[in-house]
């Protein structure tokens, strides 16, 4: 249950590949609405990025635990402790709902503790919390992390490595955008429609890693599953 | 009369003059991941436009009996019963699809449009308007989607709804070298940015 069939190097592996290789914005395109909106500067950027990582890596690892002992096919059985029978409920179509719940608690709890106990950090940080809940990184991540059904450690690893991908490419982009706002560009293109044509190409940059698999744990003898959108097709 | 204009105005404005995509800048995630394919993009357009009119819709329905200080978890919770109906039902009716849409259904809750619409249009006005404007916003975003996946499929594959368009005699073999080739870029992802940024590049100029 926590490491599963990975070892140590898998693990970090894992890291890696979703920090880079999948890169949450740039392979798998989440989160982009708060990416958009937020990168003009690279101090808010960096703000955000490390907010994210945050909420990330702690509802992630929450909702693995809802995944695994309420949601999850199979996952009741440890009421069986208090003598209730629920081997064959599967409470599975209220996973959206539920991680969404978890997601948006966690998030306004964490902006009251933190506006009580650290003012300065909320001052800079509070800012962006309520743009977290709505962002699909955080969602996604939650998702992608049950669909794979990782163990728990390397669970964790990936949230984090998403997190940790989603501020590298909205600080790549906020340091580019500061340099755009006092270019020519074509009118018409200017503002949205050149951060799309610039994020492309960064992405394509990114692209440069597919094909480089790091997660698949050594120990494992199924094949991988198709990590990404376009490979399913 | 005039009444009745104005409210199929909320649904009109939507579609071209503040369509949520090219001049919002919203909900682009799903507008990227899941075009390359016509039928997914139709799929995930009426999905959204589903969602977006009900929840609008609901919101609506309770914004005088909602507390401030939770409305957003009141309309998370909303917006999330209507993505797992439509959940249900692709899993039940379009299996396949609902393979390859895979995680994107469930993001429809954090989709920006149905937040942006029930934030910002559907907590202030009465349901009737507020379900028109959430139509109007969905079919904006589902147009701008059938467009890029449209593109994306013809262009990728040579095909429009998996029915191939482009003749297989085009294609180059090894008699014929220097034939036709998919474009390959269409197939991945960062073509969709290069596709949305030009759209707003023809939407601007058309404007001004």
């Amino acid at each position: 249950m926590w490491m599963g069939n990975y070892d140590y190097l898998n693990v970090f592996g894992l890291l890696i590949q979703a920090t880079l290789i999948e890169n949450f914005l740039l392979a798998n395109f989440l989160g982009m609405c708060t990416y958009l909106a937020c990168s003009t500067k690279l101090k808010t950027a960096n703000g955000l990025g490390i907010a994210v990582v945050f909420v990330l890596t702690v509802s992630g690892i929450l909702n693995w635990l809802v995944h695994k002992f309420v949601t999850g096919s199979e996952s009741l059985t440890w009421l069986s402790v208090f003598g209730i029978n629920a081997e064959h409920i599967d409470l599975g179509f209220l996973e959206f709902l539920l991680f969404i719940s978890v997601i948006a608690g966690f998030v306004q709890i964490l902006e009251v503790v933190i506006e009580k106990f650290a003012p300065a950090l909320y001052l800079s940080l509070g800012l962006y919390l309520p743009l977290i809940t709505v962002n699909c990184a955080i969602l996604g991540a939650c998702l992608f992390a049950v669909t794979r059904d990782y163990p728990f450690m390397p669970n964790m690893v990936y949230v984090l490595g998403s997190g940790l991908g989603w501020w590298l490419a909205i600080a790549l982009m906020a340091a580019i955008r500061e340099k755009l706002a006092v270019s020519n560009v074509i009118p018409a293109l200017r503002g949205m429609g050149i951060t799309f044509i610039m994020t492309g190409l960064m992405a394509m940059a990114f692209q440069g890693f597919i094909g480089i698999k790091l997660s698949r744990p050594t120990a494992s003898e199924e094949p991988a599953k198709p990590q990404r959108l376009e490979e399913s097709l | 009369m005039a009444k009745q204009m104005s409210t199929m105005s909320y649904f009109s404005t939507q579609l071209w003059e503040s369509n949520q995509i090219l001049v919002a800048i919203l909900g682009i995630c799903s507008a990227l991941g899941v075009t390359n394919r016509l039928s997914v993009s139709v799929t995930m357009g009426l999905s959204v436009a589903f969602v977006t009119s009900f929840s609008c819709f609901f919101v609506s329905l309770l914004r005088k009996i909602t507390p401030d200080s939770v409305r957003m978890i009141t309309q998370l919770a909303i917006i999330s019963v209507f993505v797992i109906i439509i959940d249900q039902l692709l899993q039940a009716y379009a299996f396949s699809i609902s393979k390859v849409l895979s995680v994107f259904v469930g993001l429809i809750i954090t989709n920006c449009i149905v937040m942006g619409r029930t934030e910002g249009m559907a907590k202030n006005v009465p349901p009737i308007p507020a379900f028109l404007d959430g139509l109007g916003a969905g079919l904006g975003y589902a147009w701008v989607l059938f467009v890029i996946g449209a593109i994306r499929e013809l262009l990728g594959f040579g095909q429009l709804f998996n029915y191939q368009i482009i003749p297989l005699g085009w294609y180059a073999n090894a008699q014929h070298p220097d034939g036709y080739d998919n474009f390959a870029l269409m197939v991945s992802p960062p073509a969709a940015f290069f596709l949305i940024g030009g759209m707003i590049w023809i939407y601007n100029m058309k404007k001004t």
